[in-house]
């Protein structure tokens, strides 16, 4: 039965050329333009770490004072101070733990091609490539006694391994950043969280990576600069004691725990820290503030995908609903313009249900043929936002679950909007039709 | 023209269902054109936004790493390099311009007796050149003096007196005259000695456009050297001063990114309101299509299922003209019906994106504007199907089917 309804289908499509053609463009032009947002918000929000992100927790800390506020597009106690990080680093409490911030080096040697430049990297502590999984492709990462003694070792993007040293074996070289000379140790394979989950907040999330990676000692001896945000609250920081001032939070940290038993642990164990750092009148906030995120919680929290995308989003969909109203119109309009037609397969024995589904299929075969041409705007679309100057526009492209996405919210569409006009049409009485023709 | 808007109305009585989707449809289109068309004038607004300073004659020349890294001496052989090219009034070592990079933005406090910073802002940090250079313009108060760049010890310059922009005084002390209101910023009490005509951020933003406070000081280690000639030079200025700076410091890095003439740095700033400018362009104007296709596609299926009344009414002596404003009023008849509701979702719609996102409240000045294109665009798409309409002879009547 569904072959016949098909070929009535293509019948009385072929028969209104003009109006199928307009409704199969605006179901196109609904779903291109939804399915060019729902994409770029789709990479926007993937894992940045599959099969691992489930086991990081980002824990927070309040050490502000009651009085202060914080500026609207960020909350000071998002980041730790040194003090507080160190407590977390050496209580151990958590399978992993390392304390990171985003950080802007000169490189002055060795150098291949003329004149010092500078790259953007991490500052962190040694848990850090064991605990993101960050593969190595020559080397391997520094130990905790490196970490303790401050020591000048460095690890290297292959990138950034390959303009400073060529096509020599980098391991055990000397890399000198700004004033300080750092022996290379390892160099990591290529590995791009998208997004940069574990950076700052204000800093770019997408389409970035870390150049390098140095133990967090070692850049706060040196003073290296942070690039991202130092927020304080005490009355004697300046720039010379930031780094290490407990009224300055500036680190991020993250934590592997691979069970709920260890995550509850941990969880009470930040909150006695708090009780522990109140008692002691460094923390003004109640114990109870303190908490710890799930890594979506927290990209959650830094809320990485800018307004504008989510307004693009908005605006998409909407003009989704418009162009699906438009549908249910013309299609009404159609089907009740064969009347006469459906009333004698009604009187020849068809049922509402017949009809119904005869009608169904119609609006099928236009979201079928709508979607295809949805998903070529959409991939036009995609492209047009590939020109963009934001960070996030490189990311843009469909991937196989968002191919069927389209086509099913286009047949999901045409068929909600074939329901109500195929309803219709299938209550025509027989008689009433019939003695009309 | 003899058109009854009852007898309209009552045919559109048959069809309530596709009237009713149809002006559903413009409601709705109505609601997003509105919205759409708002945020759009507030995008072309915000990257036409003014400045504060004398953006045609500027060449912007920036360095990679804080000034600090490179060197006073360095920096004044820069200096003094860039203020030898031909054509070039003067130069200033800043720490920002605006549409470069962020580079003074720090909290300060304007309530002496409460530790929170309570405010935070932008704060250029120049040497003396800086005013006369980059052309702001005093609106009240006086100059900073010559004597008054003074040194720094940490952040800012010790000097206690500053310039503000005027809109920035008048939001942290409203009611109050701006002149000579003090704050505490980076340790040091300042004084507001003059007020200068908005001077934007680096970085300006719907949120904080012109909250610019211009301090002097006499050892200044910025990385941006802003340059002042003519607007025809500017082009040959800029590459010039590229390769001045190659050659009296090679080790330095140019930061091509924030270097360039003033109008180039806009440019670069607002790329990506642009792009958000015309992807609303863009829905807007796919929407007006797809609203045009429904209103020709039903008006079509009416046309062709009245063709015998229309016959009929041939017959009897309607003219054409009579047909063809038939089709038109029934269309301005469901057009402005989706309209009065589409008026009324344009400001839900616009509560709901005002709750999530920072966008302001609809102007009532733009429901007329959407009304109007509506309307228009109704006329226009019943245009062709009324005509078609207007043609069937008046010998239908007398045939059957």
């Amino acid at each position: 039965m569904l072959g016949y309804y098909w070929s009535l289908a293509m019948r009385s499509m072929w028969r209104s050329r003009v109006l199928t053609a307009l409704m199969v463009m605006a179901i196109g032009l609904g779903i291109g333009a939804s399915m060019t947002m729902l994409t770029v918000l789709h990479v926007m929000s993937g894992d940045p770490l599959p099969g691992r992100s489930h086991l990081l927790f980002y824990p927070h800390l309040d050490p502000l004072p009651l009085k202060y506020s914080s500026p609207a597009e960020y909350n000071a106690s998002d980041n730790l101070t040194w003090p507080d990080a160190m407590a977390l680093l050496s209580a151990h409490r958590a399978t992993r733990q390392a304390a990171m911030a985003g950080g802007e080096v000169l490189v002055r040697e060795p150098l291949q091609d003329g004149s010092p430049f500078r790259v953007e990297g991490r500052y962190t502590t040694a848990d850090f490539f064991a605990m993101f999984g960050v593969p190595f492709a020559a080397g391997e990462g520094w130990s905790a006694d490196d970490d303790a003694a401050r020591a000048h070792v460095v690890v290297l993007s292959t990138e950034l391994a390959r303009r400073l040293f060529g096509d020599r074996n980098p391991l055990g070289r000397t890399v000198r950043l700004e004033d300080a000379d750092f022996r290379v140790v390892g160099v990591i394979a290529n590995w791009e969280p998208e997004p940069l989950f574990y950076a700052d907040s204000v800093s770019r999330a997408f389409g970035k990576s870390d150049a390098f990676f140095l133990p967090l000692g070692a850049a706060v001896d040196l003073k290296l600069s942070g690039n991202g945000n130092f927020s304080g609250w005490g009355r004697s920081d300046d720039e010379s004691t930031r780094m290490i001032s407990p009224t300055t939070s500036w680190l991020q940290f993250w934590v592997q725990l691979d069970n709920a038993t260890s995550v509850a642990a941990y969880r009470q164990f930040l909150v006695d820290y708090s009780a522990q750092q109140q008692a002691l009148g460094r923390f003004e906030r109640p114990a109870s503030s303190a908490r710890l995120d799930t890594l979506a919680q927290r990209l959650e929290h830094q809320h990485l995908v800018p307004g504008d995308v989510r307004l693009q989003l908005w605006l998409a969909l909407s003009f989704l609903v418009v162009c699906v109203l438009n549908i249910v119109a013309l299609l009404l309009a159609k089907f009740l313009r064969r009347s006469g037609e459906l009333s004698v397969r009604r009187a020849l024995g068809a049922r509402r249900r017949d009809i119904f589904m005869q009608l169904g299929t119609e609006a099928l075969v236009i979201g079928v043929l709508g979607g295809m041409l949805g998903l070529l705007l959409a991939q036009a679309g995609l492209w047009s936002v590939r020109q963009r100057p934001d960070d996030y526009a490189q990311l843009a492209s469909m991937d196989a679950s968002m191919l069927a996405t389209t086509f099913a919210l286009s047949v999901v569409a045409c068929l909600f909007a074939g329901f109500v006009p195929a309803w219709r049409a299938s209550r025509v009485p027989p008689a009433l039709q019939m003695k009309q023709l | 023209m003899r058109i009854d808007i009852r007898h309209v109305a009552a045919a559109l009585r048959r069809h309530r269902l596709a009237t009713f989707l149809i002006g559903l449809q413009i409601a709705l289109a109505c609601a997003v054109l509105c919205n759409a068309l708002f945020l759009l004038t507030g995008r072309l607004q915000l990257m036409k936004m003014p400045s504060g300073i004398d953006e045609q004659n500027l060449v912007v020349v920036s360095l990679q790493g804080t000034g600090g890294d490179l060197g006073r001496d360095t920096l004044l052989r820069v200096k003094q390099a860039l203020r030898g090219i031909a054509d070039v009034a003067s130069v200033s070592m800043t720490n920002a311009v605006p549409f470069t990079q962020q580079a003074g933005e720090i909290g300060f406090r304007s309530v002496l007796d409460d530790p929170s910073y309570n405010q935070q802002g932008h704060f250029y940090v120049a040497d003396n050149d800086f005013i006369r250079t980059v052309g702001v313009r005093l609106a009240d108060g006086r100059w900073l003096g010559d004597d008054e760049a003074t040194s720094s010890q940490s952040f800012l310059p010790i000097s206690p007196s500053v310039l503000m922009s005027r809109s920035y005084a008048q939001r942290i002390w409203p009611g109050k005259p701006s002149l000579g209101q003090v704050f505490f910023a980076d340790g040091v009490q300042r004084r507001v000695v003059g007020l200068i005509d908005d001077l934007a951020r680096p970085n300006p933003e719907p949120s904080a456009l012109h909250n610019t406070v211009l301090i002097t000081g006499s050892n200044v280690l910025g990385q941006v050297f802003v340059l002042r000639t003519a607007a025809p030079s500017r082009d040959r200025v800029l590459r010039q001063a590229l390769d001045a700076v190659a050659h009296v410091a090679p080790e330095v890095v140019v930061d091509l990114d924030y270097s360039g003439t003033l109008s180039d740095l806009r440019g670069r700033y607002f790329a990506s309101n642009r792009a958000m400018a015309g992807m609303l362009c863009g829905i807007i104007a796919a929407m007006l299509l797809v609203t045009a296709l429904g209103i020709v596609g039903l008006a079509s299926f009416w046309v062709q299922q009245r063709r015998r009344q229309i016959g009929i009414r041939r017959a009897i002596g309607a003219r054409r003209s009579d047909i063809l404003g038939y089709f038109q009023t029934e269309n301005f008849l469901i057009v402005t019906g989706g309209i009065a509701v589409g008026m009324v979702m344009a400001f839900a719609l616009n509560i709901a994106l005002m709750k999530l996102y920072e966008v302001p409240r609809l102007p009532l000045a733009y429901l007329p504007w959407g009304a109007v294109v509506l309307w228009v665009l109704g006329q226009l798409a019943v245009l062709g199907p009324a005509i078609r309409a207007a043609r069937v002879p008046p010998v239908v009547a007398t045939r059957s089917v």
